[in-house]
């Protein structure tokens, strides 16, 4: 399980993380849900220990990510489409991060085919669309079978048949018992996906609910309850925050 | 298992280094081209009082560039792609990160430098006049010249990866490591100071790669070897030490 208490992030001037808390719970998908620039990818880069926070505090299973012994075993993660460099393939790229890992290289085949990319296995990665990048990146994220997952915008670039194949896996990793968190701006595709909602707005935390809960507030629309959110959040920025 | 260490890591940078056909080619290319200038300057070598060693290792100009970029690249690379948070995300322990690429581009400079200058050197040799006396790796300062000058050329790759793990951007840190090598020997010339024993560029030409002794740089060339590796030592050290004070 994820969790973040009283996180705040500034970059400059702006705050990015506004004292956000909450817990992302094993076995359900968790939907992470906010406008663009709301705070989401930061917080996630807060989570994986790649930004320092200003103050608060990001576990994962109670300890923070740079403590994990090894951490491509404990969270698996896609932070960015294309990350990786354009001119090594697939497989050399899994290569690598599996050795740093202690992971077997048979398991880079293993995820490759549970992907789908094993017949491109070779082939430079700078080369793939953005849906077959978006492919290799979960392919990272599963490499080491982690029982923690974090994913940014995972959908983007995927063809519909892609995105349906993604909802599923999610679904059977949330249900094997994994902590699945996942980013997204499509409130239709939370509405799919996920079972809870983590709701985010100019840093700051709008709801910690269900789906379900979230439709009730719009009367039954999962978009107009998240309107109904982030609207008020949004002359609640005029009126009240400095 | 406690968890992973130095040699994980640097199993991961090996693999990556492999798996880079661009970084192959430049290598092999760049390697062609040092050796070819040094059989240019040799052939052309005519002054029977001069110093035939020091210049069939003349592409070492060249091969300074060719390590100090790819240097620069192995880091920015990173950057650039956003590969960066993914090795991070595999080593929170940046420190170990950059370690390891130190040691793993290190020797895959120190190997291809000294690849490229005894190849420089004998088919330089070879190509000399029968006039122009011909020198010998029998010859300890012969010997000291090539190894030191090869040394050089993996010191100044190590060079580039530390001005690109502190610039982090490709073109700004390219731009850093040619003005200091070949950009700050001028300024310091222009200036008339003699502070040519402390820069990498000059030392190259006239303290290690010198078999006859250059005015100006009596200080011994092991210890000229010294003051270039200091370079990379301390941008090292400060970049690793910003690694762990940065967002990445």
């Amino acid at each position: 399980m994820i969790s973040v208490r009283a996180l705040t992030k500034r970059y400059g001037g702006t705050l990015a993380v506004d004292d956000l808390t909450f817990d992302v719970a094993a076995g359900t998908v968790t939907g992470f849900l906010g406008p663009n620039g709301s705070g989401k990818s930061t917080t996630m880069r807060l989570v994986m220990g790649l930004d320092a926070p200003d103050s608060g505090l990001a576990l994962i299973d109670g300890a923070s990510y740079r403590s994990l012994r090894w951490p491509l075993r404990s969270v698996g993660a896609i932070l960015e489409a294309r990350a990786f460099h354009p001119g090594r393939s697939a497989a050399a790229h899994l290569t690598a991060l599996a050795a740093a890992s202690g992971i077997p290289r048979r398991r880079v085949r293993e995820v490759l085919s549970v992907v789908e990319l094993a017949d491109v296995a070779d082939r430079r990665a700078g080369t793939f669309s953005l849906g077959m990048a978006q492919r290799l990146g979960i392919a990272a994220a599963l490499l080491g079978d982690p029982g923690v997952l974090l994913l940014d915008e995972p959908v983007n670039g995927l063809d519909p048949a892609g995105v349906r194949w993604i909802r599923a896996l999610l679904r059977s990793l949330a249900a094997e018992g994994r902590t699945v968190f996942v980013s997204s701006h499509l409130i239709s595709e939370m509405a799919l996906s996920a079972d809870r909602l983590i709701v985010i707005d100019g840093g700051r935390l709008l709801a910690d609910t269900t789906v379900a809960g979230l439709a009730a507030r719009g009367g039954g629309s999962l978009e107009d309850g998240f309107f109904a959110l982030t609207g008020s959040s949004r002359s609640g920025d005029a009126s009240g925050r400095v | 298992m406690t968890g992973y260490g130095f040699w994980n890591v640097a199993a991961m940078e090996w693999v990556k280094l492999r798996s880079l056909r661009s970084a192959g080619w430049a290598l092999l290319g760049g390697l062609a081209a040092t050796v070819a200038l040094g059989a240019v300057a040799g052939y052309n070598t005519r002054n029977a009082a001069g110093d035939p060693t020091s210049n069939v290792l003349a592409g070492v100009a060249l091969g300074q560039v060719i390590t100090g970029v790819l240097g620069v690249l192995a880091m920015t690379g990173e950057y650039s792609s956003g590969l960066i948070r993914v090795t991070f995300a595999a080593v929170p322990r940046r420190p170990l990160v950059l370690a390891a690429k130190a040691l793993v581009w290190g020797a895959a400079f120190l190997v291809w430098g000294e690849l490229a200058v005894f190849a420089s050197f004998l088919l330089g040799i070879a190509l000399l006049r029968a006039a122009v006396p011909h020198p010998s790796l029998g010859d300890p300062a012969v010997l000291r010249a090539v190894l030191t000058s090869g040394g050089y050329l993996a010191l100044t790759g190590l060079t580039g990866l530390g001005i690109g793990v502190l610039l982090r951007h490709s073109a700004a840190a390219v731009a850093v490591l040619v003005g200091g090598l070949f950009v700050l020997p001028v300024l310091v010339g222009a200036a008339g100071h003699s502070g040519g024993k402390f820069l990498p560029e000059l030392i190259a030409g006239n303290s290690l790669a010198a078999v006859k002794p250059v005015q100006g740089f009596t200080w011994s060339p092991w210890l000229e070897l010294g003051i270039v590796a200091l370079y990379p030592l301390m941008l090292l050290l400060a970049g690793g030490w910003l690694l762990d004070r940065r967002d990445a």
